[in-house]
């Protein structure tokens, strides 16, 4: 290949360019928390109601030490879990049928259009009446969070399918099972990625509300006891516990999905 | 031996794109099926790879009945369609699932060398350019070694000097294992540069104007008087069946040219 020269420098000149990574993302936040600190050392705020980093951060030691921590994150997490994996496989399931069998979608769509109108939290009261206020009804109100983008996004792309790309499968005698295996799938696979992570999104936003509708543990109610013993530290900490699941535990499933999505012609800006 | 005999398509919407088509098409023959846009020709050799499912008449080859997509035909289409999420060689291998590992490793190298990309095997289709891509569908279409080769205008996204550079590795594609080949297109020079023998369509509805045996010796001077004359006369008889149908002035026959 002999390409022309001032390319190829173009091509080295970006390649030598720093690349800062993740490592730029932290720039903002970590500003902000040093200011933030500062202001507070410097008396022009009020460190009570605005605690700085370093109060937030002893808080979650203290916590740590003293086992709690732990106790209220994993039983967060196993309320997370345990709703996205039914709200994933209840998605799934009912948005392939809704996508594949037109049939299906004209029977069941309406309904859940008309569902997904209603605020979730609205439920709230009614799964309380109907599962009592222990784990059943948490874990559902978080299924339903998650079931909507994941029913919405598989039902709407199997639709989009590119008809054309079905065709050559037909010219090449794919029985049911190939054509989904190998045509729906993969074309239906980016759009279901991005669901799922939105659904782990709003999987994290129902625990909060799941849990304040009365838990003895878990992220949820460190913070209703937080504010109901003033302690905006506490407050705090399980704020940035959620920060930081919440964006771990996305970071695993686009990791985990990232190597099924290489062949993506999408736009990728440099730098 | 591909056989036509009254076929007729009439679309649920109740439109007629096809009518009465009658054609033999001996084996290793290449066919070149012109006519304007919206005059049947898609229609056609979607009946003739049993996508469609014709509503009189009927397609046969080598006296079977076509009423499916059967493994003795291959098609090619305007677009590459290549499956955006396999490789080349995996895409190119999408015809011979069946086949051995060992086997069909080698036949991909083979049809992915005869259409001059053994280097791209392990790329992905988007980093191949229009021309490139085309080619892959054609390998993709020839692995299985289809008796009949269905083509719809399968050029004709191409830039000019692409698609005459892939008009001629076509026939040198076509004499390895010489399919029939039905070469659908608009480009009347396309046809008269492959074709043994050419069917002139006309719309409204889709029916057979003519068929014409032109006797230019292969390889076909584009440049020489004969392939100019042939040239006139098909471009008049499709101004012709454009005229003969033309209800309204929005018929105009733009795509003879
Ligand atoms: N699926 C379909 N349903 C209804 N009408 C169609 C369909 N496909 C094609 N047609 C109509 O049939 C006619 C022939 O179409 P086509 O075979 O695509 O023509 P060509 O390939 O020669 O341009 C056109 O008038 C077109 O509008
Ligand atoms: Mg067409």
């Amino acid at each position: 290949m002999n390409e022309p020269a001032p390319l190829t420098e173009a091509v080295a000149l970006r390649r030598a360019r720093p690349n800062f990574g993740w490592g730029l993302g932290l720039v903002v936040p970590v500003g902000l928390a040093i200011g933030w600190e500062l202001l507070v050392g410097a008396g022009l705020v009020n460190g009570r109601l605005l605690p700085p980093p370093s109060k937030v951060f002893v808080t979650l030691l203290h916590l740590a030490a003293k086992g709690e921590l732990a106790t209220h994150i994993w039983a967060t997490l196993v309320r997370v879990a345990l709703g996205f994996l039914f709200g994933v496989l209840s998605g799934t399931l009912i948005g392939a049928l809704a996508g594949y069998s037109s049939w299906a979608r004209r029977l069941l769509d309406p309904m859940l259009q008309a569902l997904r109108a209603i605020p979730s939290i609205a439920w709230v009261p009614l799964f309380i009446l109907w599962f009592g206020i222990f784990e059943t009804s948490k874990v559902i109100l978080i299924a339903v969070g998650v079931f909507f983008p994941i029913y919405l996004a598989l039902s709407g792309a199997i639709r989009s399918v590119d008809r054309k790309l079905v065709e050559v499968g037909r010219i090449f005698r794919f029985s049911a099972g190939e054509m989904v295996w190998r045509i729906l799938l993969p074309a239906i696979l980016p759009s279901y990625v991005i669901a799922l992570r939105a659904g782990l999104g709003l999987g994290w936003m129902f625990v909060v509300a799941a849990e304040f509708m009365g838990a003895s543990e878990g992220l949820g109610f460190l913070l209703v006891d937080g504010q109901m013993t003033g302690q905006a530290q506490t407050v705090m900490a399980s704020i940035v516990v959620f920060a930081i699941l919440g964006k771990f535990t996305d970071w695993l499933l686009s990791a985990g999905t990232d190597r099924f999505l290489g062949w993506q012609d999408s736009f990728k800006p440099n730098l | 031996m591909l056989e036509i005999s009254g076929l007729a398509k009439r679309y649920p919407n109740g439109h007629l794109a096809l009518s009465g088509i009658e054609l033999a098409v001996p084996p290793g023959e290449i066919l070149g099926v012109v006519g304007g846009s919206g005059c049947g020709k898609s229609t056609l050799l979607r009946l003739v790879a049993g996508l469609e499912a014709p509503t009189e008449g009927f397609v046969a080859i080598n006296g079977v009945r076509v009423d499916r997509p059967r493994p003795e035909i291959g098609f090619v289409f305007q677009e590459p369609r290549l499956m955006p999420w396999l490789t080349i060689d995996q895409n190119v291998s999408f015809g011979i699932r069946h086949l051995p590992k060992a086997e069909r490793q080698s036949r991909v190298g083979e049809a992915l060398a005869r259409v001059g990309l053994a280097d791209f095997a392990g790329h992905w289709p988007r980093e191949l350019s229009g021309g490139m891509a085309q080619r892959v569908a054609l390998a993709r279409a020839l692995v299985g070694r289809p008796q009949v080769l269905l083509l719809d205008e399968p050029f004709s996204a191409l830039d000019a000097l692409t698609r005459t550079d892939l008009q001629e590795h076509l026939l040198d594609l076509w004499a390895y294992d010489r399919p029939t080949m039905l070469l659908v297109t608009h480009d009347i020079e396309e046809a008269l540069a492959l074709s043994d023998r050419i069917a002139v369509m006309e719309p409204a509805p889709g029916r057979l104007r003519v068929t014409v045996h032109p006797p230019l010796p292969r390889p076909r001077d584009r440049v020489s008087l004969e392939f100019q004359e042939w040239k006139q006369h098909l471009l008049t008889e499709l101004h012709h069946s454009l005229r003969a149908s033309r209800q309204g002035d929005e018929r105009f026959p733009a795509a003879a040219i």
